[in-house]
């Protein structure tokens, strides 16, 4: 019988349960992250464009490098300050 | 372990002055008020005038006393050694008992004979036994059919080639190599950021196929990886296809065996291979990142499987650690954030100021031709072409001097649309002049066989802070 040591990091990953949808962004402050991918900011200037035409509240955000996770920083304040948040991933 | 107080005597039948003191223990058990325990470390009916001993064959009792003799007579009070002689001396015997006239016929002195547990294979499995009940990673016990290759595929740990079984015994073995402890936390894994323990590297260093010796290579490149600079995690989950090219400089890749010959960069060669793959499989399996989970790469490339070497550190030029500020007879890791290897050809140049243009032609292609900035790069040039340089007394400096003067690019040519590749820079950047790398871009290694006029270039991933930094190591103990 062969014994051996788990070269894993034996991690129990946590399942937690996604906020619930709004039915609605009326009243919500909607965030933008801009990840820095190239033209990542074109696709968000027209959402922010498209949102603020409809009178919603909206907040950019940018991380500094599309590399890295963004800083835990401006996660809190992307958590903290708003309601949903819409990330605009890839080129 | 806890001792029977009085006196206990340690012995085994293959050793005479043993066999000498075997009536003087009956005799002291006779005489003496003390309790006599008599312990045998290899035949348990030996000595017959005492009736035998206790069974020591496991050495459990001889390890915990930290013996190198036998025969060894103790005093023991409470518990506790308060005294202790080796080998026959009537006069300590007779301090240590208290009973005079012991061993009457007996020379007055008498060595005594290596301790069963000095003897070096009996002393290096009980190492191993030892450093096995320090071990902390869950133990994995495989069925009485299970075939160890497949089950180990079986649960993820490859990275799609064989694997060496992580037993208990060889990962202890494996521990040897390195003076830290095996608890001591080396890095935060990424991308899991799991606290990554030197057991769990000297793990995936045994399954990777490395020997004891390269395991302070493999945690100096693990810690050089994990750092904010490297940023594994983005190396890893980029969709472009680069990891970690390890560069391994100063005595330690002599003392370990290393290739900067023929084929340097290829397979043949046990520590480049291996010191390689481990960095790689500690990513995967205890930081987690898995090729199609958090590993994007959008084609992948051989190296990712390893991509380490060493330099050539006796040529005319200076080694890379040097060029980075360290000293020669220091031991370190550089790792660089590369591409698979492309060839550059140029058999005919034989100045330098010709074959620098050839590189920075092929140079220029990085990524792609109109990108400047946006990629580092390594040059591995060859011994042949290096002699181009030296013949010519170019040092390292000027070549990279040169090199740096060939490699600004006219912004008219880099816009998009230019040379009809809708690819290239904004038009904004078209009446500007700017370098193909950024200052601390282009690394230079010196590696490989003696005949070729050949060399190779290593393309870089997203450079500087936008992405990865070359980083550089010293090498532990």
């Amino acid at each position: 019988m062969t014994t051996l040591l788990d070269p894993t990091g034996e991690c129990n990953p946590v399942t937690r349960a996604r906020v619930p949808r709004p039915a609605s962004l009326d009243g919500l402050t909607v965030g933008l992250l801009d990840i820095t991918k190239a033209r990542g900011d074109v696709f968000l200037d027209h959402l922010a464009a498209t949102l603020e035409t409809r009178g919603h509240t909206v907040r950019r955000f940018a991380k500094p490098t599309f590399t890295k996770p963004a800083p835990i920083d401006l996660r809190h304040e992307i958590t903290t300050t708003c309601d949903v948040v819409i990330e605009a991933l890839a080129d | 372990m806890p001792l029977p107080d009085g006196l206990v005597a340690i012995v085994k039948r293959d050793c005479p002055t043993c066999t000498l003191v075997g009536p003087v223990l009956a005799d002291l058990r006779a005489r003496s008020g003390d309790a006599v325990s008599v312990y045998s470390q290899d035949d348990p009916t030996f000595p017959e005038a005492t009736g035998g001993a206790i069974d020591d064959r496991g050495l459990e009792v001889s390890f915990a006393l930290d013996l190198d003799t036998v025969p060894t007579l103790l005093r023991v009070v409470d518990g506790v050694e308060v005294a202790r002689v080796v080998g026959w001396s009537r006069e300590q015997w007779e301090d240590c008992t208290g009973v005079r006239g012991l061993g009457a016929g007996l020379p007055p002195h008498r060595p005594g004979c290596g301790s069963r547990t000095m003897d070096p294979a009996v002393a290096a499995a009980h190492a191993t036994r030892e450093g096995e009940r320090t071990l902390q990673a869950r133990r994995v016990v495989l069925g009485s059919e299970e075939d160890d290759a497949e089950a180990m595929y079986e649960r993820g740990w490859s990275d799609g080639l064989p694997l060496v079984p992580p037993t208990p015994e060889r990962v202890v073995r494996m521990l040897a190599g390195t003076t830290r402890a095996a608890d001591e936390v080396v890095v935060l894994a990424p991308p899991d950021l799991v606290e990554c323990s030197v057991e769990k590297v000297a793990i995936n260093a045994v399954m990777a196929g490395c020997r004891p010796e390269y395991l302070p290579v493999v945690l100096a490149a693990l810690e050089g990886a994990c750092t904010d600079e490297f940023n594994m995690h983005g190396l890893l989950a980029t969709t472009w296809f680069s990891g970690p090219v390890v560069v391994v400089n100063g005595p330690v890749t002599r003392a370990i065996g290393m290739n900067n010959g023929i084929n340097a960069l290829g397979p043949g060669n046990r520590a480049n291979a291996t010191i390689g793959r481990a960095l790689q499989l500690v990513i995967r399996n205890v930081g987690g990142g898995r090729p199609g989970e958090i590993d994007r790469a959008t084609i992948g490339q051989p190296g990712k499987f390893t991509c380490c070497f060493a330099e050539h550190e006796d040529a005319y030029w200076e080694p890379m650690h040097v060029e980075r500020g360290y000293r020669a007879e220091q031991n370190t890791v550089t790792l660089f954030a590369g591409e698979g290897v492309r060839g550059v050809v140029d058999q005919i140049s034989r100045t330098p100021e010709s074959l620098t243009r050839t590189f920075a032609r092929c140079l220029r292609t990085t990524a792609h031709p109109k990108l400047p900035l946006a990629f580092d790069a390594m040059v591995v040039i060859s011994p042949e072409h290096l002699r181009v340089y030296e013949e010519a007394g170019w040092t390292k400096a000027r070549f990279r001097e040169e090199l740096d003067a060939l490699l600004q690019l006219d912004g008219h040519e880099l816009v998009r649309g230019a040379d009809g590749i809708e690819e290239g820079l904004p038009d904004a950047f078209a009446e500007v002049t700017l370098p193909k790398f950024r200052a601390g871009g282009l690394l230079i290694a010196h590696t490989g066989g003696g005949a070729g006029l050949f060399s190779g270039i290593i393309g870089g991933w997203a450079s500087g802070k936008m992405g990865s930094e070359p980083v550089t190591w010293e090498v532990g103990t």
